[in-house]
């Protein structure tokens, strides 16, 4: 394997990571508050959905993507008022989430633009192009980093990059800022929030909120950033790998960064060598697409360092009265 | 001390939270420009109207009971198991291992066998998330939905590598002996002297689903296990203190669940398409959990929900082929049902109870 090659794959990596990264901080936010999401997978595809649908008719990728957030948000309100203000199972209004996404886009795709669920492709204007960073077509040829920086690093859309903007931003306001305290607070112990006078719900719909945002980036992206258009069932079980990675990074943002890195640098490997030849076995790609499943049993298990959830998790909360 | 009377919980609650996931539902069929009362229509006579639709609305029961029951063994437990998918799936790799590895001369021998194989699959496929749950604390969420991943992963492996047949391209097994044939109820009708449901894949396996019905009410409310399993979801430290080990009871649980599950592949793998295919479960085990939670976990209402999600599917089914609603109008409705019968329970319990309590007070002054 040569230096293009593994640059080439790297590449690709950042590329399927993006979505992956943004979906694990919008779980980061909204299981830190103590509201567990396994609504991720149905957001990202209905967000996908609209942005794709919007920048098809309009021709702009921008309205695409604020119609991207607005779809997706439209589900975190209805897991937010499921869990939170009707105290129900987080679980089970995920699993709602996630089938409501599933069925409206192709339901919704068929009947407006008869493609079978798909959208039309979307041309130039639709789609975020690829932004090249300054110098890097002069650097090119410098050995070693020119290399990393034209193509690894250039050249990728402007969602990528807000993604790992946002890993700092993320790590900035948990631990930085006094709503990030709070918000921490309340996915460990709400009701002593709640003592201090501070709104739980409010919170954690705010949460919520920004989980929609951060779900609505990622399926914008899917569907306008690293494809042209919307395809039935396009995140195939992406969410679900961004659940894997935040329990991987046992709720932290710089520990998210790298475990999706690691699951998109394992889609990538197992794209580029479907059979992936290790000189004694052949791995066939069915278990590299399986491996962030089992990495996150593994890690489940606490075979290699604990995960422990923010203790609140999943558990509505109830004022004492 | 209930606020409510048990039929109303029992009942009312469910009724209205399906009568709201309907009003949706046909709130979104005017809002894509069809009528909800020709798709209703249209849904009844293709999937009840019939002795056809009817084999094919028994058939996606008797697939939903199974997975239903799963979900509410476990439920009962305290345990929410997603994984009805994997285990399904793992259970129709059982089934095909089962019918593959002998000329069997009879269904009468072969389906005992292939029972076996598919609970034992299913429950292996569940043991190990129940294990980790109950010993490393891991949750049983999370890791079940990773299992039907691997699941899927695994059958596509094996389908692929190991079972498909030399020359084939579809991964798919060989098919089944001629001597692992179940009969159809068509044909169990036509020796009874009836025409009734031909070409329909409904077979012996609905009745075995109803018997399950019956096993498992037994198990859950007429057994010393049964009551361990509910004491220990009701609550932890009091089945601890009560001497119950978590430990066994999750372990069990889950392993009664995942053979449930499992045992769905008798209908779908060796019942249909006699031979295994990728994807034989088609989402089979997440409505599983639709219908847990609509028949609030009892085998009766299970076998009531099965029924109605047949019917759904079916009818669904009936839609695509004759109107220009899509088939995915079913996972809407199926969604909406999860989510008013589940997630939104409370919207329709809090008024109700304030109903009730309204009435207790008029009633007492």
């Amino acid at each position: 394997m040569d230096f293009a090659t593994i640059i080439q794959i790297l590449d690709s990596a950042v590329r399927l990571m993006t979505p992956l990264l943004l979906a694990c901080l919008a779980g980061l936010y909204s299981e830190r508050s103590g509201v567990f999401d396994i609504g991720l997978e149905g957001k990202m595809l209905m967000a996908a959905f609209t942005s794709a649908s919007v920048a098809f008719v309009t021709g702009s990728a921008w309205l695409g993507l604020l119609a991207g957030i607005a779809g997706s948000m439209a589900l975190s309100l209805i897991h937010g008022l499921a869990s939170i203000t009707f105290r129900g199972n987080q679980l089970i209004s995920g699993v709602a989430i996630n089938f409501l996404a599933s069925g409206m886009t192709v339901l919704l795709g068929i009947k407006i633009f008869g493609l079978g669920g798909r959208t039309p492709a979307l041309t130039d204007g639709g789609r975020f192009n690829e932004v090249t960073l300054p110098f890097a077509d002069a650097l090119r040829d410098v050995p070693i980093l020119g290399p990393i920086y034209s193509e690894l690093i250039s050249g990728h859309t402007i969602l990528v990059y807000v993604a790992f903007a946002l890993v700092p931003l993320t790590w900035w306001v948990l631990f930085r800022t006094r709503f990030g305290l709070r918000l921490r607070a309340v996915g460990e112990n709400p009701a002593s929030v709640d003592t201090a006078g501070v709104s739980v719900t409010r919170l954690r719909f705010a949460a919520i909120a920004l989980a929609g945002i951060l779900c609505g980036l990622a399926g914008a992206y899917l569907a306008t950033g690293l494809s042209a258009g919307f395809v039935k069932e396009m995140t195939a079980g992406r969410g679900f790998i961004a659940l894997a990675a935040l329990i991987f990074a046992k709720w932290r943002p710089w520990n998210a960064l790298f475990a999706t890195f690691l699951f998109g640098l394992l889609e990538a490997i197992a794209n580029r060598y479907p059979n992936l030849d290790l000189g004694i076995v052949t791995v066939p790609s069915m278990f590299m697409n399986a491996l962030p499943y089992i990495l996150t049993v593994i890690i489940l298990a606490g075979f290699v360092g604990r995960a422990i959830p923010p203790r609140a998790g999943g558990e509505p909360y109830v004022k004492e009265r | 001390m209930d606020k409510m009377p048990k039929w109303a919980d029992v009942i009312l609650t469910p009724l209205i939270s399906l009568l709201l996931a309907m009003i949706i539902s046909a709130l979104v069929i005017l809002a894509i420009g069809e009528s909800p009362t020709m798709a209703l229509k249209t849904m009844v006579d293709g999937a009840l109207g019939s002795s056809y639709g009817w084999g094919f609305t028994l058939y996606y029961t008797t697939n939903f009971i199974f997975t239903g029951l799963a979900v509410a063994v476990a439920y009962h437990a305290s345990l929410f198991n997603i994984g009805g998918e994997g285990q399904a799936m793992v259970g129709g790799l059982g089934v095909a291992l089962v019918c593959l590895a002998l000329p069997w001369p009879h269904w009468g021998i072969a389906l005992p066998a292939a029972m076996v194989g598919a609970a034992l699959f299913g429950a292996a496929w569940a043991l190990i998330p129940a294990y980790l749950q109950a010993k490393r604390g891991s949750h049983i969420v999370i890791t079940t939905i990773m299992f039907n991943f691997i699941a899927a992963a695994l059958l596509n492996y094996v389908l692929v590598n190991l079972l498909r047949p030399v020359g084939s391209m579809d991964p798919a097994s060989a098919r089944f002996p001629e001597g692992t044939h179940l009969p159809a109820l068509t044909d169990m009708a036509a020796a009874l002297g009836m025409e009734w449901g031909r070409n329909t894949p409904v077979n012996i396996t609905f009745f075995i689903a109803i018997v399950a019905c019956v096993l498992v009410w037994l198990l859950i409310w007429r057994t010393r296990l049964g009551y361990e399993i509910r004491a220990f979801g009701r609550s932890e430290p009091a089945a601890m203190y009560a001497g119950i080990s978590p430990v066994r009871i999750t372990v069990i649980a889950m392993l009664i669940s995942g053979g449930l599950a499992g045992l769905m592949a008798i209908n779908n793998v060796m019942g249909e398409s006699e031979r295994l295919v990728l994807n034989a479960v088609e989402g089979a085990g997440f409505i599983g959990i639709a219908v847990a939670l609509m028949g609030r976990n009892h085998p009766f209402g299970v076998f009531l929900a099965a029924l109605l999600f047949g019917f759904l599917y079916q009818g669904g089914g009936e839609l695509a082929l004759w109107t220009s609603i899509p088939r995915e109008l079913i996972i809407v409705i199926q969604a909406l049902v999860i989510l008013f019968t589940g997630a939104l329970d409370n919207m329709v319990r809090m008024p109700l109870e304030r109903l009730f309590l309204a009435m207790r007070k008029r009633g007492d002054a």
